[in-house]
């Protein structure tokens, strides 16, 4: 009974993580069509940033709302200074051709970002673990258990519960719906669709700032977190379906508890659970849980 | 009479290839090797570029040959180069045949990603599995024996130069005859109209398929052949940024000639080597610049400066 | 004359219309039937259940009394069925011979790794085929450069490449202009006319339809209104309502 709590408290606190690094990249893809490979630079950037605000401005790191304050503003501040940056001057050029080189030049803002997060922090790795420490822990069913990741859970559910709010009741939301689902059309209804394209693009720039931010007290950062996250979050969006943000809300939670069963039962599977989850749903369901397939009219 | 005088131009670069190892240092000689091996894995991403199929996860076969290799030796006592090289390129066909069966339903952004997805969980594989594969301390090569021959520390990087020039020659002229053969040509009319290639009766998945396992055992042999030439290999080489040069030397060098891989992996191996020494941390920076001015001014790659345009489709 | 295409009870809906509805048709070994309707008839929707590129929610299709229905379009040609396309599927990268080259490699089954794509008999045929066409001139250019008409032949000429049994085609002279369509259609009939290819075509032009086939069908909303002889069927008055809009 204890062993099944402690899986599933794990699993959703991971579930959480999952959910908020992956958000940003689907909701991307959701709107303008396009993979951003530079999402796990960007949720690199948010962390470096976070931990950097958080070691200036927190030194004892225990007010929940002024961490978070700051970790938010970090995101914020690498979403508006890359967002608009990449998609106005690059990402722009590029959406008549094709998708393969829409990839290419995410890959190569990419590349350049790796560089340029190496050229601003080094590569001795950055800790800014005052958050996850000082909150503390709490006991439940008799175990202790750190505080923070229940903050992520908070945090995921408020953003799911934010994003679903902002698509169904907001008149944002129905822009963003009406420029997913036919770009032409929305144009001539008065939709101002760069602008749209670049706002997305910025939002989802925020939302891999953000996952980064909120990670950045669990771990100490080195060079290379990025890479990882993005394969993560690409597998978790591929479960989900690409463009769906309930879609990586499910995903995530799937992949959260198989992980966290695996762990405890099957511990050599750990880091292969989510591969191996996507590898079935693809095998099954192509266009994950929530994806729509495309067929060509001829 | 005329026709023949074409051959001169090739014939004096064999040559010349040929007799480099009197000719050049050991370091020179080491690079071109490393740079005309991993040609292979680059004219692997090529194949599939055909097909409008970009990979960003080449480098899992790429690992799989030379950690095939490597275990071949730690496990097998395999000595002998071309057990060797056999074994990797079993490796990268057999790895490639059974992730094919999924990755090539895909196009566009899944089939990019979700190589990219494998080739990471080889990585992890290798990283984590150390009292097989060495972890992060990898696994030694000693050097080779190639039948009879015993060798010393200079003349090996020679043979090894030549077993590479010669491999490689002959694995490219085979590529050059599947490109233009109706199967390579069935890639290209892949990425122009799929949809006109099913109503000819031909597999699209069929021809895919088979074009995917092709650059599976190509790259598998590249990283044998840099396995061997380095005497060591690490789990790095199944790490996303050595898919990212992959798929960096094969658009440099563009996807019309079957010659664009070799060129652009002997330029890019060369030119890394200094730059790395002058500034690490803007290497990957560079990288990135460059690729944006070739897709903003070049689509072609390199190659098209040579008077060949992006669509050309003969090899 | 045996039945070569016959379709049974054949229904398909995109969403909450219905694109055909219960059509039952015969077509015949050597029949030159041409399909006749207004946009949105199913004129097209036919010839994409026919070939297997779509699903039909009920009915089935025989070919030559083989039950077809379920099969891939690649399935469906290896049986013999050929189709050309309203907006031409061409290789636009490829040259106008090398289109024909696979196809001609398609039909010959010898898609292989080794032997050239280019070779003697292949390419010679290809020039026979284009000259068929009057598309020699463009042999070696790249399909992207080809004007209009001379790709709505390209595609008509992939198709019958492939010597099929049964040739459909796409409104073979939409987007070609008025005084090239007669050109277009005669060069096409000609070279039909000699071999033993049954032909189906779309149009929406009346004139293509009376003038070049032997056999009418005419569409409205997913049904068979009329079938028959072309010059009966086209000056009937209910007919011309549904094809034109007024009688």
């Amino acid at each position: 009974m204890r062993l099944l709590l402690v899986v599933l408290l794990d699993g959703l606190a991971y579930a959480a993580w999952l959910f908020l690094v992956s958000a940003g990249l689907t909701f991307t893809y959701g709107v303008l069509r396009v993979l951003n490979l530079a999402h796990g630079n960007l949720y690199a950037l948010g962390a470096y940033l976070g931990a950097t605000l958080l070691l200036h401005y927190a030194a004892s790191g225990s007010e929940i709302a002024a961490t978070l304050g700051l970790l938010l503003l970090a995101a914020v501040i690498i979403g508006i200074l890359a967002g608009p940056l990449i998609e106005r001057v690059f990402l722009r050029r590029v959406y008549s051709r094709d998708e393969e080189v829409q990839l290419l030049l995410t890959f190569a803002i990419s590349l350049i970002l790796e560089d340029v997060t190496k050229l601003i922090w080094g590569v001795t790795p950055v800790v800014a673990d005052m958050p996850y420490t000082s909150f503390g822990s709490v006991r439940l069913g008799g175990i202790s258990y750190p505080w923070y990741p229940f903050l992520l859970v908070g945090v995921a559910l408020g953003l799911a519960g934010f994003l679903w709010f902002v698509v169904t009741h907001t008149r944002l939301g129905k822009v963003l719906a009406a420029v997913i689902a036919d770009r032409e059309v929305s144009a001539t209804l008065g939709i101002h669709v760069p602008r749209v394209y670049t706002f997305a693009f910025t939002a989802g720039a925020i939302l891999a700032a953000l996952g980064g931010a909120l990670t950045a007290p669990m771990f100490s950062l080195v060079p290379g977190i990025g890479a990882d996250v993005l394969v993560i979050s690409f597998a978790v969006i591929a479960i989900g379906g690409l463009g769906s943000i309930g879609g990586a809300a499910v995903g995530s939670v799937v992949v959260g508890l198989a992980r966290s069963a695996a762990v405890y039962f099957f511990p050599e599977l750990d880091l292969f659970t989510i591969y191996l989850i996507m590898t079935l749903v693809l095998l099954f369901r192509p266009q994950g849980l929530f994806g729509e397939i495309e067929i060509r009219r001829i | 009479m005329g026709g023949s005088l074409r051959f001169i131009p090739f014939l004096l670069l064999g040559l010349a290839l040929i007799t480099a190892p009197f000719v050049l240092s050991g370091w020179v000689l080491f690079l071109l090797t490393v740079a005309g091996a991993k040609a292979l894995a680059v004219l692997g991403v090529v194949l599939l570029l055909r097909a409008k199929l970009l990979t960003f996860g080449h480098a899992l076969y790429y690992a799989a040959g030379a950690y095939a290799a490597g275990l071949g030796v730690k496990y097998l006592g395999l000595h002998n180069g071309f057990a060797l090289i056999g074994l990797a390129f079993v490796a990268g066909l057999g790895v490639s045949a059974l992730l094919g069966l999924l990755v090539i339903r895909y196009r566009g952004v899944y089939f990019a990603l979700l190589n990219l997805a494998f080739s990471m969980v080889l990585y992890g594989i290798l990283l984590k599995f150390y009292s097989v594969t060495g972890g992060t301390d990898g696994l030694a090569f000693p050097a080779p024996t190639f039948g009879p021959i015993g060798l010393s520390e200079a003349s090996l990087r020679a043979q090894l130069y030549e077993l590479t020039l010669f491999l490689g020659s002959l694995l490219f002229y085979l590529t050059y005859r599947f490109f233009a053969s109706p199967a390579g040509y069935v890639l290209v009319a892949i990425r122009d109209n799929e949809v006109r290639v099913a109503y000819m009766g031909i597999s699209v998945n069929a021809a895919v398929y088979l074009g995917y396992i092709i650059a599976g055992g190509l790259a598998g042999v590249a990283g044998v052949l840099v396995g061997l030439s380095v005497g060591h290999i690490t789990p790095d080489l199944a790490f996303w940024s050595q898919s990212g040069e992959f798929v960096f030397v094969a658009i440099l060098g563009g996807v019309g000639s079957v010659f664009a891989p070799v060129v652009g992996s002997v330029l890019f191996e060369f030119v890394r080597n200094y730059a790395f020494e002058l500034s690490p941390y803007t290497w990957q920076m560079t990288l990135g610049a460059a690729l944006l001015l070739i897709i903003f001014f070049l689509p072609g790659g390199v190659w098209s400066l040579v008077g060949l345009t992006r669509t050309r489709s003969g090899p | 004359m045996s039945v070569l295409l016959e379709t049974v009870g054949l229904t398909r809906f995109f969403g909450a219309v219905c694109a055909l509805e219960e059509l039952n048709l015969c077509i015949h070994e050597g029949d030159m039937v041409g399909i006749i309707g207004s946009n949105g008839s199913g004129k097209t929707t036919f010839l994409n259940l026919v070939t297997g590129y779509l699903k039909p929610a009920r009915g089935c299709i025989l070919l030559a009394g083989r039950d077809i229905t379920l099969l891939s379009p690649r399935q469906i040609t290896r049986l013999g069925v050929a189709r050309s396309f309203q907006i031409p599927q061409l290789y636009l990268n490829l040259t106008v011979m090398e289109n024909l080259l696979l196809a001609l490699a398609a039909r010959s089954g010898r898609v292989g790794l080794w032997a050239r794509l280019h070779r003697q008999n292949w390419m010679r045929e290809g020039q026979e085929i284009l000259k068929q066409f009057n598309l020699d001139r463009y042999g070696e250019q790249r399909v992207a450069e080809l004007p209009e008409g001379a790709r709505k032949l390209l595609d008509i000429a992939l198709a019958v490449a492939l010597q099929p049994r049964l040739l459909l085609m796409d409104e073979p002279t939409a987007g070609v202009s008025t005084q090239d369509k007669f050109a277009v259609m005669d060069t096409l009939v000609s070279t039909l006319r000699g071999s033993s290819i049954t032909t189906v075509f779309v149009e929406h032009d009346m004139d293509v339809v009376r003038r070049y086939s032997r056999r009418a069908l005419v569409f409205d909303q997913g049904r068979v209104i009329a079938d028959g002889e072309p010059s009966a069927v086209l000056t009937d008055a209910g007919v011309k309502r549904a094809v034109l809009g007024h009688a």
